[in-house]
């Protein structure tokens, strides 16, 4: 969580410097959400997002360096600074992006989990959304069929208030995300999605539940984006106290730090230390992102088409 | 090697069996294709050869199912995605260009989207204006998909197979007219494909040249009999592939017969014939003799009356026309 953290903050002052330029969405506020799905998952599983996609890239193990060099649109970059912010992917890690149209990786989470139990590999994909994407209808087709079949797949609502600068209130009839699935027998459950181990005991929940046969399973995360939707949003929708709020009483970095040093009792200095640790990563992440060269221009024509053609 | 004699829809079957017998990763998912055997038959008996597991009924949810495809591919599948008809892929457009196409760019070369979409495109008869629809062009401006849409049972098996290998998204326009065509021109040997991105010269002329796919090229064959009585001899090229277009094959041949027709059953405007007409403009200005003339369907919505629709259609008459006025023949 406090590497996604600090390098979002690093992101954000890259961006300032005009370094990181374009679209770059922060995830800021919303750690945990990723981090305790990831801590439940197996290694052949699959995970793919929409374009608020940093923090599930360093969770699924993804190197800083290389999302850092992608932001800066940098050789270096996952994508060879093709991708940017919104594209990245890791077959290594079964990232699969990093998608920019609302909502479109949903039907794609789905046919990864209709590859998995196709090859019976024993893995799920996680298919993670916001509470903006919950209103596209392709949302409700990949439900439909996920059902039908009983794909091994859990839909992750990442539900942080806003949809872009639109709030829940102002965008969804009905009060829930996690019941939205009812009509196909889709269990769902609300997860408070600032305490990380309410998130990991959730998503063990939904994992086992799809990786048994019984078919997908629908998580609400009751998360909350510190910052705006991307950089060039100023947030005015919703007032400083309401941020400030839940930034004093649920950020869920400071509750596990409670949680860290109340219950585990590790100490302070131990926290110092891994707090600064991960300052170096990525330190040396921005310092790789800055020197990594801009791609060669003959880039621009390469990875259009793949030629080989299996005989 | 033998040649057999068979349908376009049993060459495109047979096609699909060969290569899932081929790769087990390969599978057919789409409206009807299952225990209705194909909305137009394509699929018959695939479900009782390859079980349910590899022939999969969806729902009609074209979006969901053409985006659940593309992840399939991602996963490490050879997926073959039929539309009933390519009029109803404008509701997956988004997942076939912004998932499957641009997907391999976007991640440096990492992913990779080996699938096909198919079925047929364009106006059959008499279905109306959101059923005639030809999509030759709105996905051949796509880089990062190949588009073939073959005429003869022979293309049609041998490309097919060819899309199914290809590593790329490939969309595979057929026409449901030519689906009960038999033809004399499929070759045994199931190894046997032909590659994506060449035309071929179905008849040889001199005086002109006319380029034409799927259903049209049958009709540009028989405008350049009428025309051969008239002491015209046309060249007939079938683009077969209209991404890669095979400029080569087009420009050699009007290097030859200094004049050119297009010939497509989709509207004029941003069409393949405008294509072809910018290349004779880029790469054949010297050579041409005349302007290029295409044969276009008429700027309208496809009309349901018999009448209406025949003119809103090229026919063998337009082509003729069109080819005596690039030899300044009236």
């Amino acid at each position: 969580m406090l590497l996604i953290r600090r390098f979002e903050e690093r992101s954000a002052q890259l961006y300032g410097m005009g370094l990181i330029a374009g679209f770059c969405h922060l995830y800021i506020g919303q750690e945990a959400v990723v981090v305790g799905i990831q801590s439940v998952l197996q290694p052949q599983d699959s995970i793919v997002t929409a374009y608020r996609d940093h923090g599930h890239m360093l969770a699924c193990g993804m190197d800083p360096k290389g999302v850092m060099a992608e932001l800066t649109g940098r050789s270096g970059g996952y994508s060879k600074g093709k991708g940017g912010s919104m594209h990245m992917f890791s077959r290594e890690k079964n990232f699969y992006g990093g998608h920019g149209i609302v909502g479109a990786q949903i039907p794609i989470g789905t046919g990864l989990a209709f590859a998995h139990r196709y090859k019976e590999d024993k893995g799920i994909c996680v298919a993670s959304m916001g509470d903006g994407a919950s209103n596209q209808g392709q949302i409700y087709e990949s439900y439909n069929m996920a059902a039908l079949w009983k794909l091994p797949v859990v839909y992750v609502i990442e539900n942080n208030q806003y949809g872009m600068g639109t709030s829940v209130a102002r965008s969804s009839a009905g009060s829930t995300y996690y019941g939205r699935g009812q009509g196909w027998g889709i269990p769902g459950e609300k997860v408070d999605g600032m305490q990380l181990l309410k998130v990991k005991e959730a998503t063990k929940r939904a994992a086992d539940h799809a990786r048994s046969g019984k078919g997908p399973y629908i998580l609400e995360m009751d998360t909350y984006r510190y910052r705006g939707h991307s950089m060039s949003d100023p947030a005015k929708y919703r007032s400083k106290e309401e941020v400030e709020g839940i930034k004093e009483t649920r950020d869920p970095i400071e509750l596990f730090k409670t949680y860290m040093t109340k219950t585990l009792k590790i100490s302070e200095d131990k926290i110092k230390e891994v707090d600064d640790e991960i300052k170096a990563v990525v330190l040396e992440a921005v310092e790789f992102s800055k020197t990594s060269p801009e791609p060669d221009v003959s880039e621009l024509y390469t990875d259009v088409l793949k030629e080989e053609v299996m005989s | 090697m033998t040649l057999l004699s068979m349908t376009v829809r049993e060459a495109l079957r047979d096609g699909m069996a060969e290569e899932m017998r081929r790769d087990n990763t390969v599978f057919l998912m789409g409206e009807e294709v299952a225990e209705y055997n194909g909305a137009y038959k394509v699929s018959q008996g695939l479900l009782d050869e390859f079980g349910a597991k590899r022939v999969v009924d969806t729902p009609i949810t074209e979006h969901g199912f053409a985006g659940l495809g593309v992840g399939a591919a991602f996963g490490g599948l050879r997926p073959i995605i039929e539309f009933m008809t390519f009029n109803f892929s404008m509701q997956a457009i988004d997942q076939i260009i912004n998932s499957a196409a641009k997907t391999l760019y976007m991640s440096g070369g990492q992913m990779g989207c080996p699938i096909v979409f198919r079925g047929p495109n364009g106006a059959a008869s008499r279905v109306g204006a959101q059923h005639s629809h030809c999509f030759a062009s709105w996905y051949a401006h796509c880089p990062g998909l190949k588009v073939i849409s073959p005429y003869s049972a022979g293309d049609a098996k041998a490309l097919l197979k060819a899309a199914i290998r290809d590593p790329n998204p490939v969309i595979f326009l057929e026409n449901e007219l030519l689906y009960g065509v038999t033809f004399e021109d499929v070759e045994s040997d199931p190894d046997h494909i032909l590659p994506i991105g060449k035309a071929l010269i179905r008849r040889e002329g001199k005086d002109v040249t006319i380029t034409a796919f799927s259903l049209m090229v049958g009709k540009a064959l028989q405008a350049a009999d009428i025309l051969a009585e008239q002491g015209i001899e046309a060249e007939v090229i079938d683009l077969r592939t209209l991404r890669p277009l095979d400029r080569d094959t087009i420009i050699q041949s009007v290097m030859k017969t200094n004049r050119i027709v297009s010939v497509e059953e989709s509207w004029p405007f941003a069409g393949i014939g405008s294509e072809i007409a910018a290349l004779m403009m880029e790469e054949a200005f010297d050579y041409l003799d005349a302007p290029c003339v295409r044969v276009a369907g008429v700027d309208v919505p496809m009309p349901y009356a018999a009448n209406l629709e025949t003119l809103a259609l090229p026919q063998v008459e337009t082509i003729v026309e069109a080819a005596k006025k690039v030899c300044y023949r009236s």
